[in-house]
């Protein structure tokens, strides 16, 4: 049987454009058909999951029904009652499974969990939002068929970007005009040839032309100061560059095609390499991601510490709440060494760059700020992006310990 | 209560600025609010003037101007 990485191949993209042609036609005509767009998601789905892939799909219907039955569950309770605890467990239970498979290859030497599959760290985000924003008394009208539209949504399924309950809802039961439609397609189809440059022809070229070839290099220079070598630089250099280009353009196929679809997925980079800075990085890279850990654990620690009189000074709550924010996500990336010691450094650089936006701020008259200086500013932040990622990319691990 | 002069009273407290003058500059771009200041607005509204906004209530694009912040109080008061 077929089986597909999602985006992965030209006969992926060739079923989606005849797939897509239809819905495509009808919604130009002002029609949205419910029965074909579940269809051609099903047939997508089967695509990933089923074949020589089908425990991974039966994973993911086990981890659909029990997601559903926890937010559906729990959007009953809530017209009732509103309990600290219950929603506490609530949440709890619903990233159990994937901490389980975070969590597994750690303490099972390298192995991995029978109740992953792809896509479940991703699918975690929207089922902890939808219970949150139940909470919060924001989404009062849960429905299930729409929440599996939104949870099964398949250009999105795999690595995002992280849509929100409500955002994609308001998409989902409208049609868009036939001129907002006609943009959309122009932008979708952009998106999806820029897409085929970034993933297909620069992350190949950097991904899997160079880094070998320069992982190779590194690991022949070890021996001087703490094995760093100038292939280790080089290397930092192409896996950032694989990093953004491989996952900016899985990200442009996947807004690309929802934008066909008549869903204005959100955009997931915004040219992240000329940040000023690390915080407006993080405005610019992954940003469905991160604004996920803004909104629902950055911003709700901060909201609760300061509520509860926890630290004295807004600077400390701010501080311990990005060392906290970033170290959860480092967890998410993996339970080893590097990926924690990568949410850490993100953290400390939060700290750092707020106490320098600060300290900026009182000085502002004898502090230049020129075209210099913002280039030179550029120029630290993405040196020390590169950095963070030679951490994340396991790379000191294999030179330190293999 | 006026809620526009406790609004903007409280802008000017947490940013540091006067506000008054820049009702419809973005808080956010020129960096006078961020994550942190806009949940000790939150908590400031909810104490100075009885208003109630969820953490997921705060949609960023709603709340990055002065005359938006005031529109969005007084559609909650």
């Amino acid at each position: 049987m077929l089986t597909f990485e999602p985006y992965g191949n030209p006969t992926y993209f060739a079923l989606l454009g005849v797939a897509l042609l239809p819905l495509m036609i009808g919604i130009l005509y002002g029609k949205r058909s419910r029965l074909y767009e579940t269809l051609i998601s099903i047939f997508f789905l089967v695509l990933t999951f089923g074949g020589p892939k089908w425990t991974q799909g039966v994973a993911l219907i086990i981890y659909i029904l029990y997601e559903v039955a926890l937010t559906w569950g729990y959007a009953v309770y809530r017209k009732q009652h509103n309990s600290g605890p219950v929603f506490f467990m609530t949440v709890i239970l619903s990233i159990l499974p994937l901490t389980i498979v975070k969590v597994t290859p750690a303490v099972a030497n390298g192995q991995s969990s029978l109740i992953g599959f792809l896509g479940v760290s991703y699918l975690s985000f929207r089922a902890v939002q939808t219970i949150m924003e139940t909470r919060d008394g924001t989404l009062k009208d849960y429905q299930v068929m729409t929440f599996l539209q939104f949870m099964l949504f398949f250009p999105t399924i795999s690595s995002g970007p992280i849509d929100r309950y409500r955002r994609f809802e308001a998409d989902y039961r409208t049609v868009p005009d036939r001129d907002k439609y006609l943009g959309m397609i122009q932008k979708g189809v952009r998106y999806i040839f820029v897409g085929f440059l970034y993933k297909f022809i620069l992350a190949y070229y950097f991904g899997t032309i160079l880094m070998p070839k320069l992982q190779i290099m590194a690991m022949n220079s070890r021996g001087g100061f703490l094995d760093l070598s100038w292939p280790v630089v080089g290397y930092m250099y192409c896996y950032s560059a694989d990093l953004f280009f491989d996952f900016a353009g899985y990200s442009l196929f996947a807004v690309g095609t929802s934008y066909l679809m008549g869903i204005e997925t959100p955009m997931n980079f915004n040219q992240p390499w000329r940040s000023p800075n690390i915080k407006d990085f993080w405005n610019r890279w992954h940003i469905t991601l991160s604004f996920w850990f803004r909104d629902f654990i950055y911003m709700r620690l901060v909201f609760w510490f300061m509520k509860h009189r926890v630290f004295k000074k807004p600077t400390t709550t701010a501080n311990v709440t990005y060392i906290i924010n970033m170290l959860v996500m480092g967890f998410w990336h993996g339970v080893t060494w590097y990926y924690i010691t990568y949410g850490l450094f993100h953290g400390v650089a939060l700290v750092l760059n707020d106490a320098w936006l600060r300290y900026k701020k009182k000085h502002r008259q004898s502090i230049p700020h020129n075209g210099f200086t913002q280039v030179f500013a550029i120029f630290l932040t993405a040196n020390m992006v590169c950095f963070s990622f030679l951490i994340f990319s396991g790379l000191l691990d294999k030179l330190w310990f293999h | 209560m006026d809620i526009k002069a406790t609004v903007l009273q409280i802008l000017n407290d947490l940013t540091g600025n006067d506000v008054s003058g820049a009702m419809d500059d973005n808080l956010f771009d020129n960096g006078l609010l961020d994550s942190m200041g806009s949940v000790q607005l939150l908590l400031q509204l909810q104490s100075d003037l009885g208003v109630n906004v969820p953490v997921s209530e705060f949609e960023r694009s709603e709340w990055d101007t002065p005359n938006k912040i005031i529109a969005k109080v007084e559609s909650l008061a």
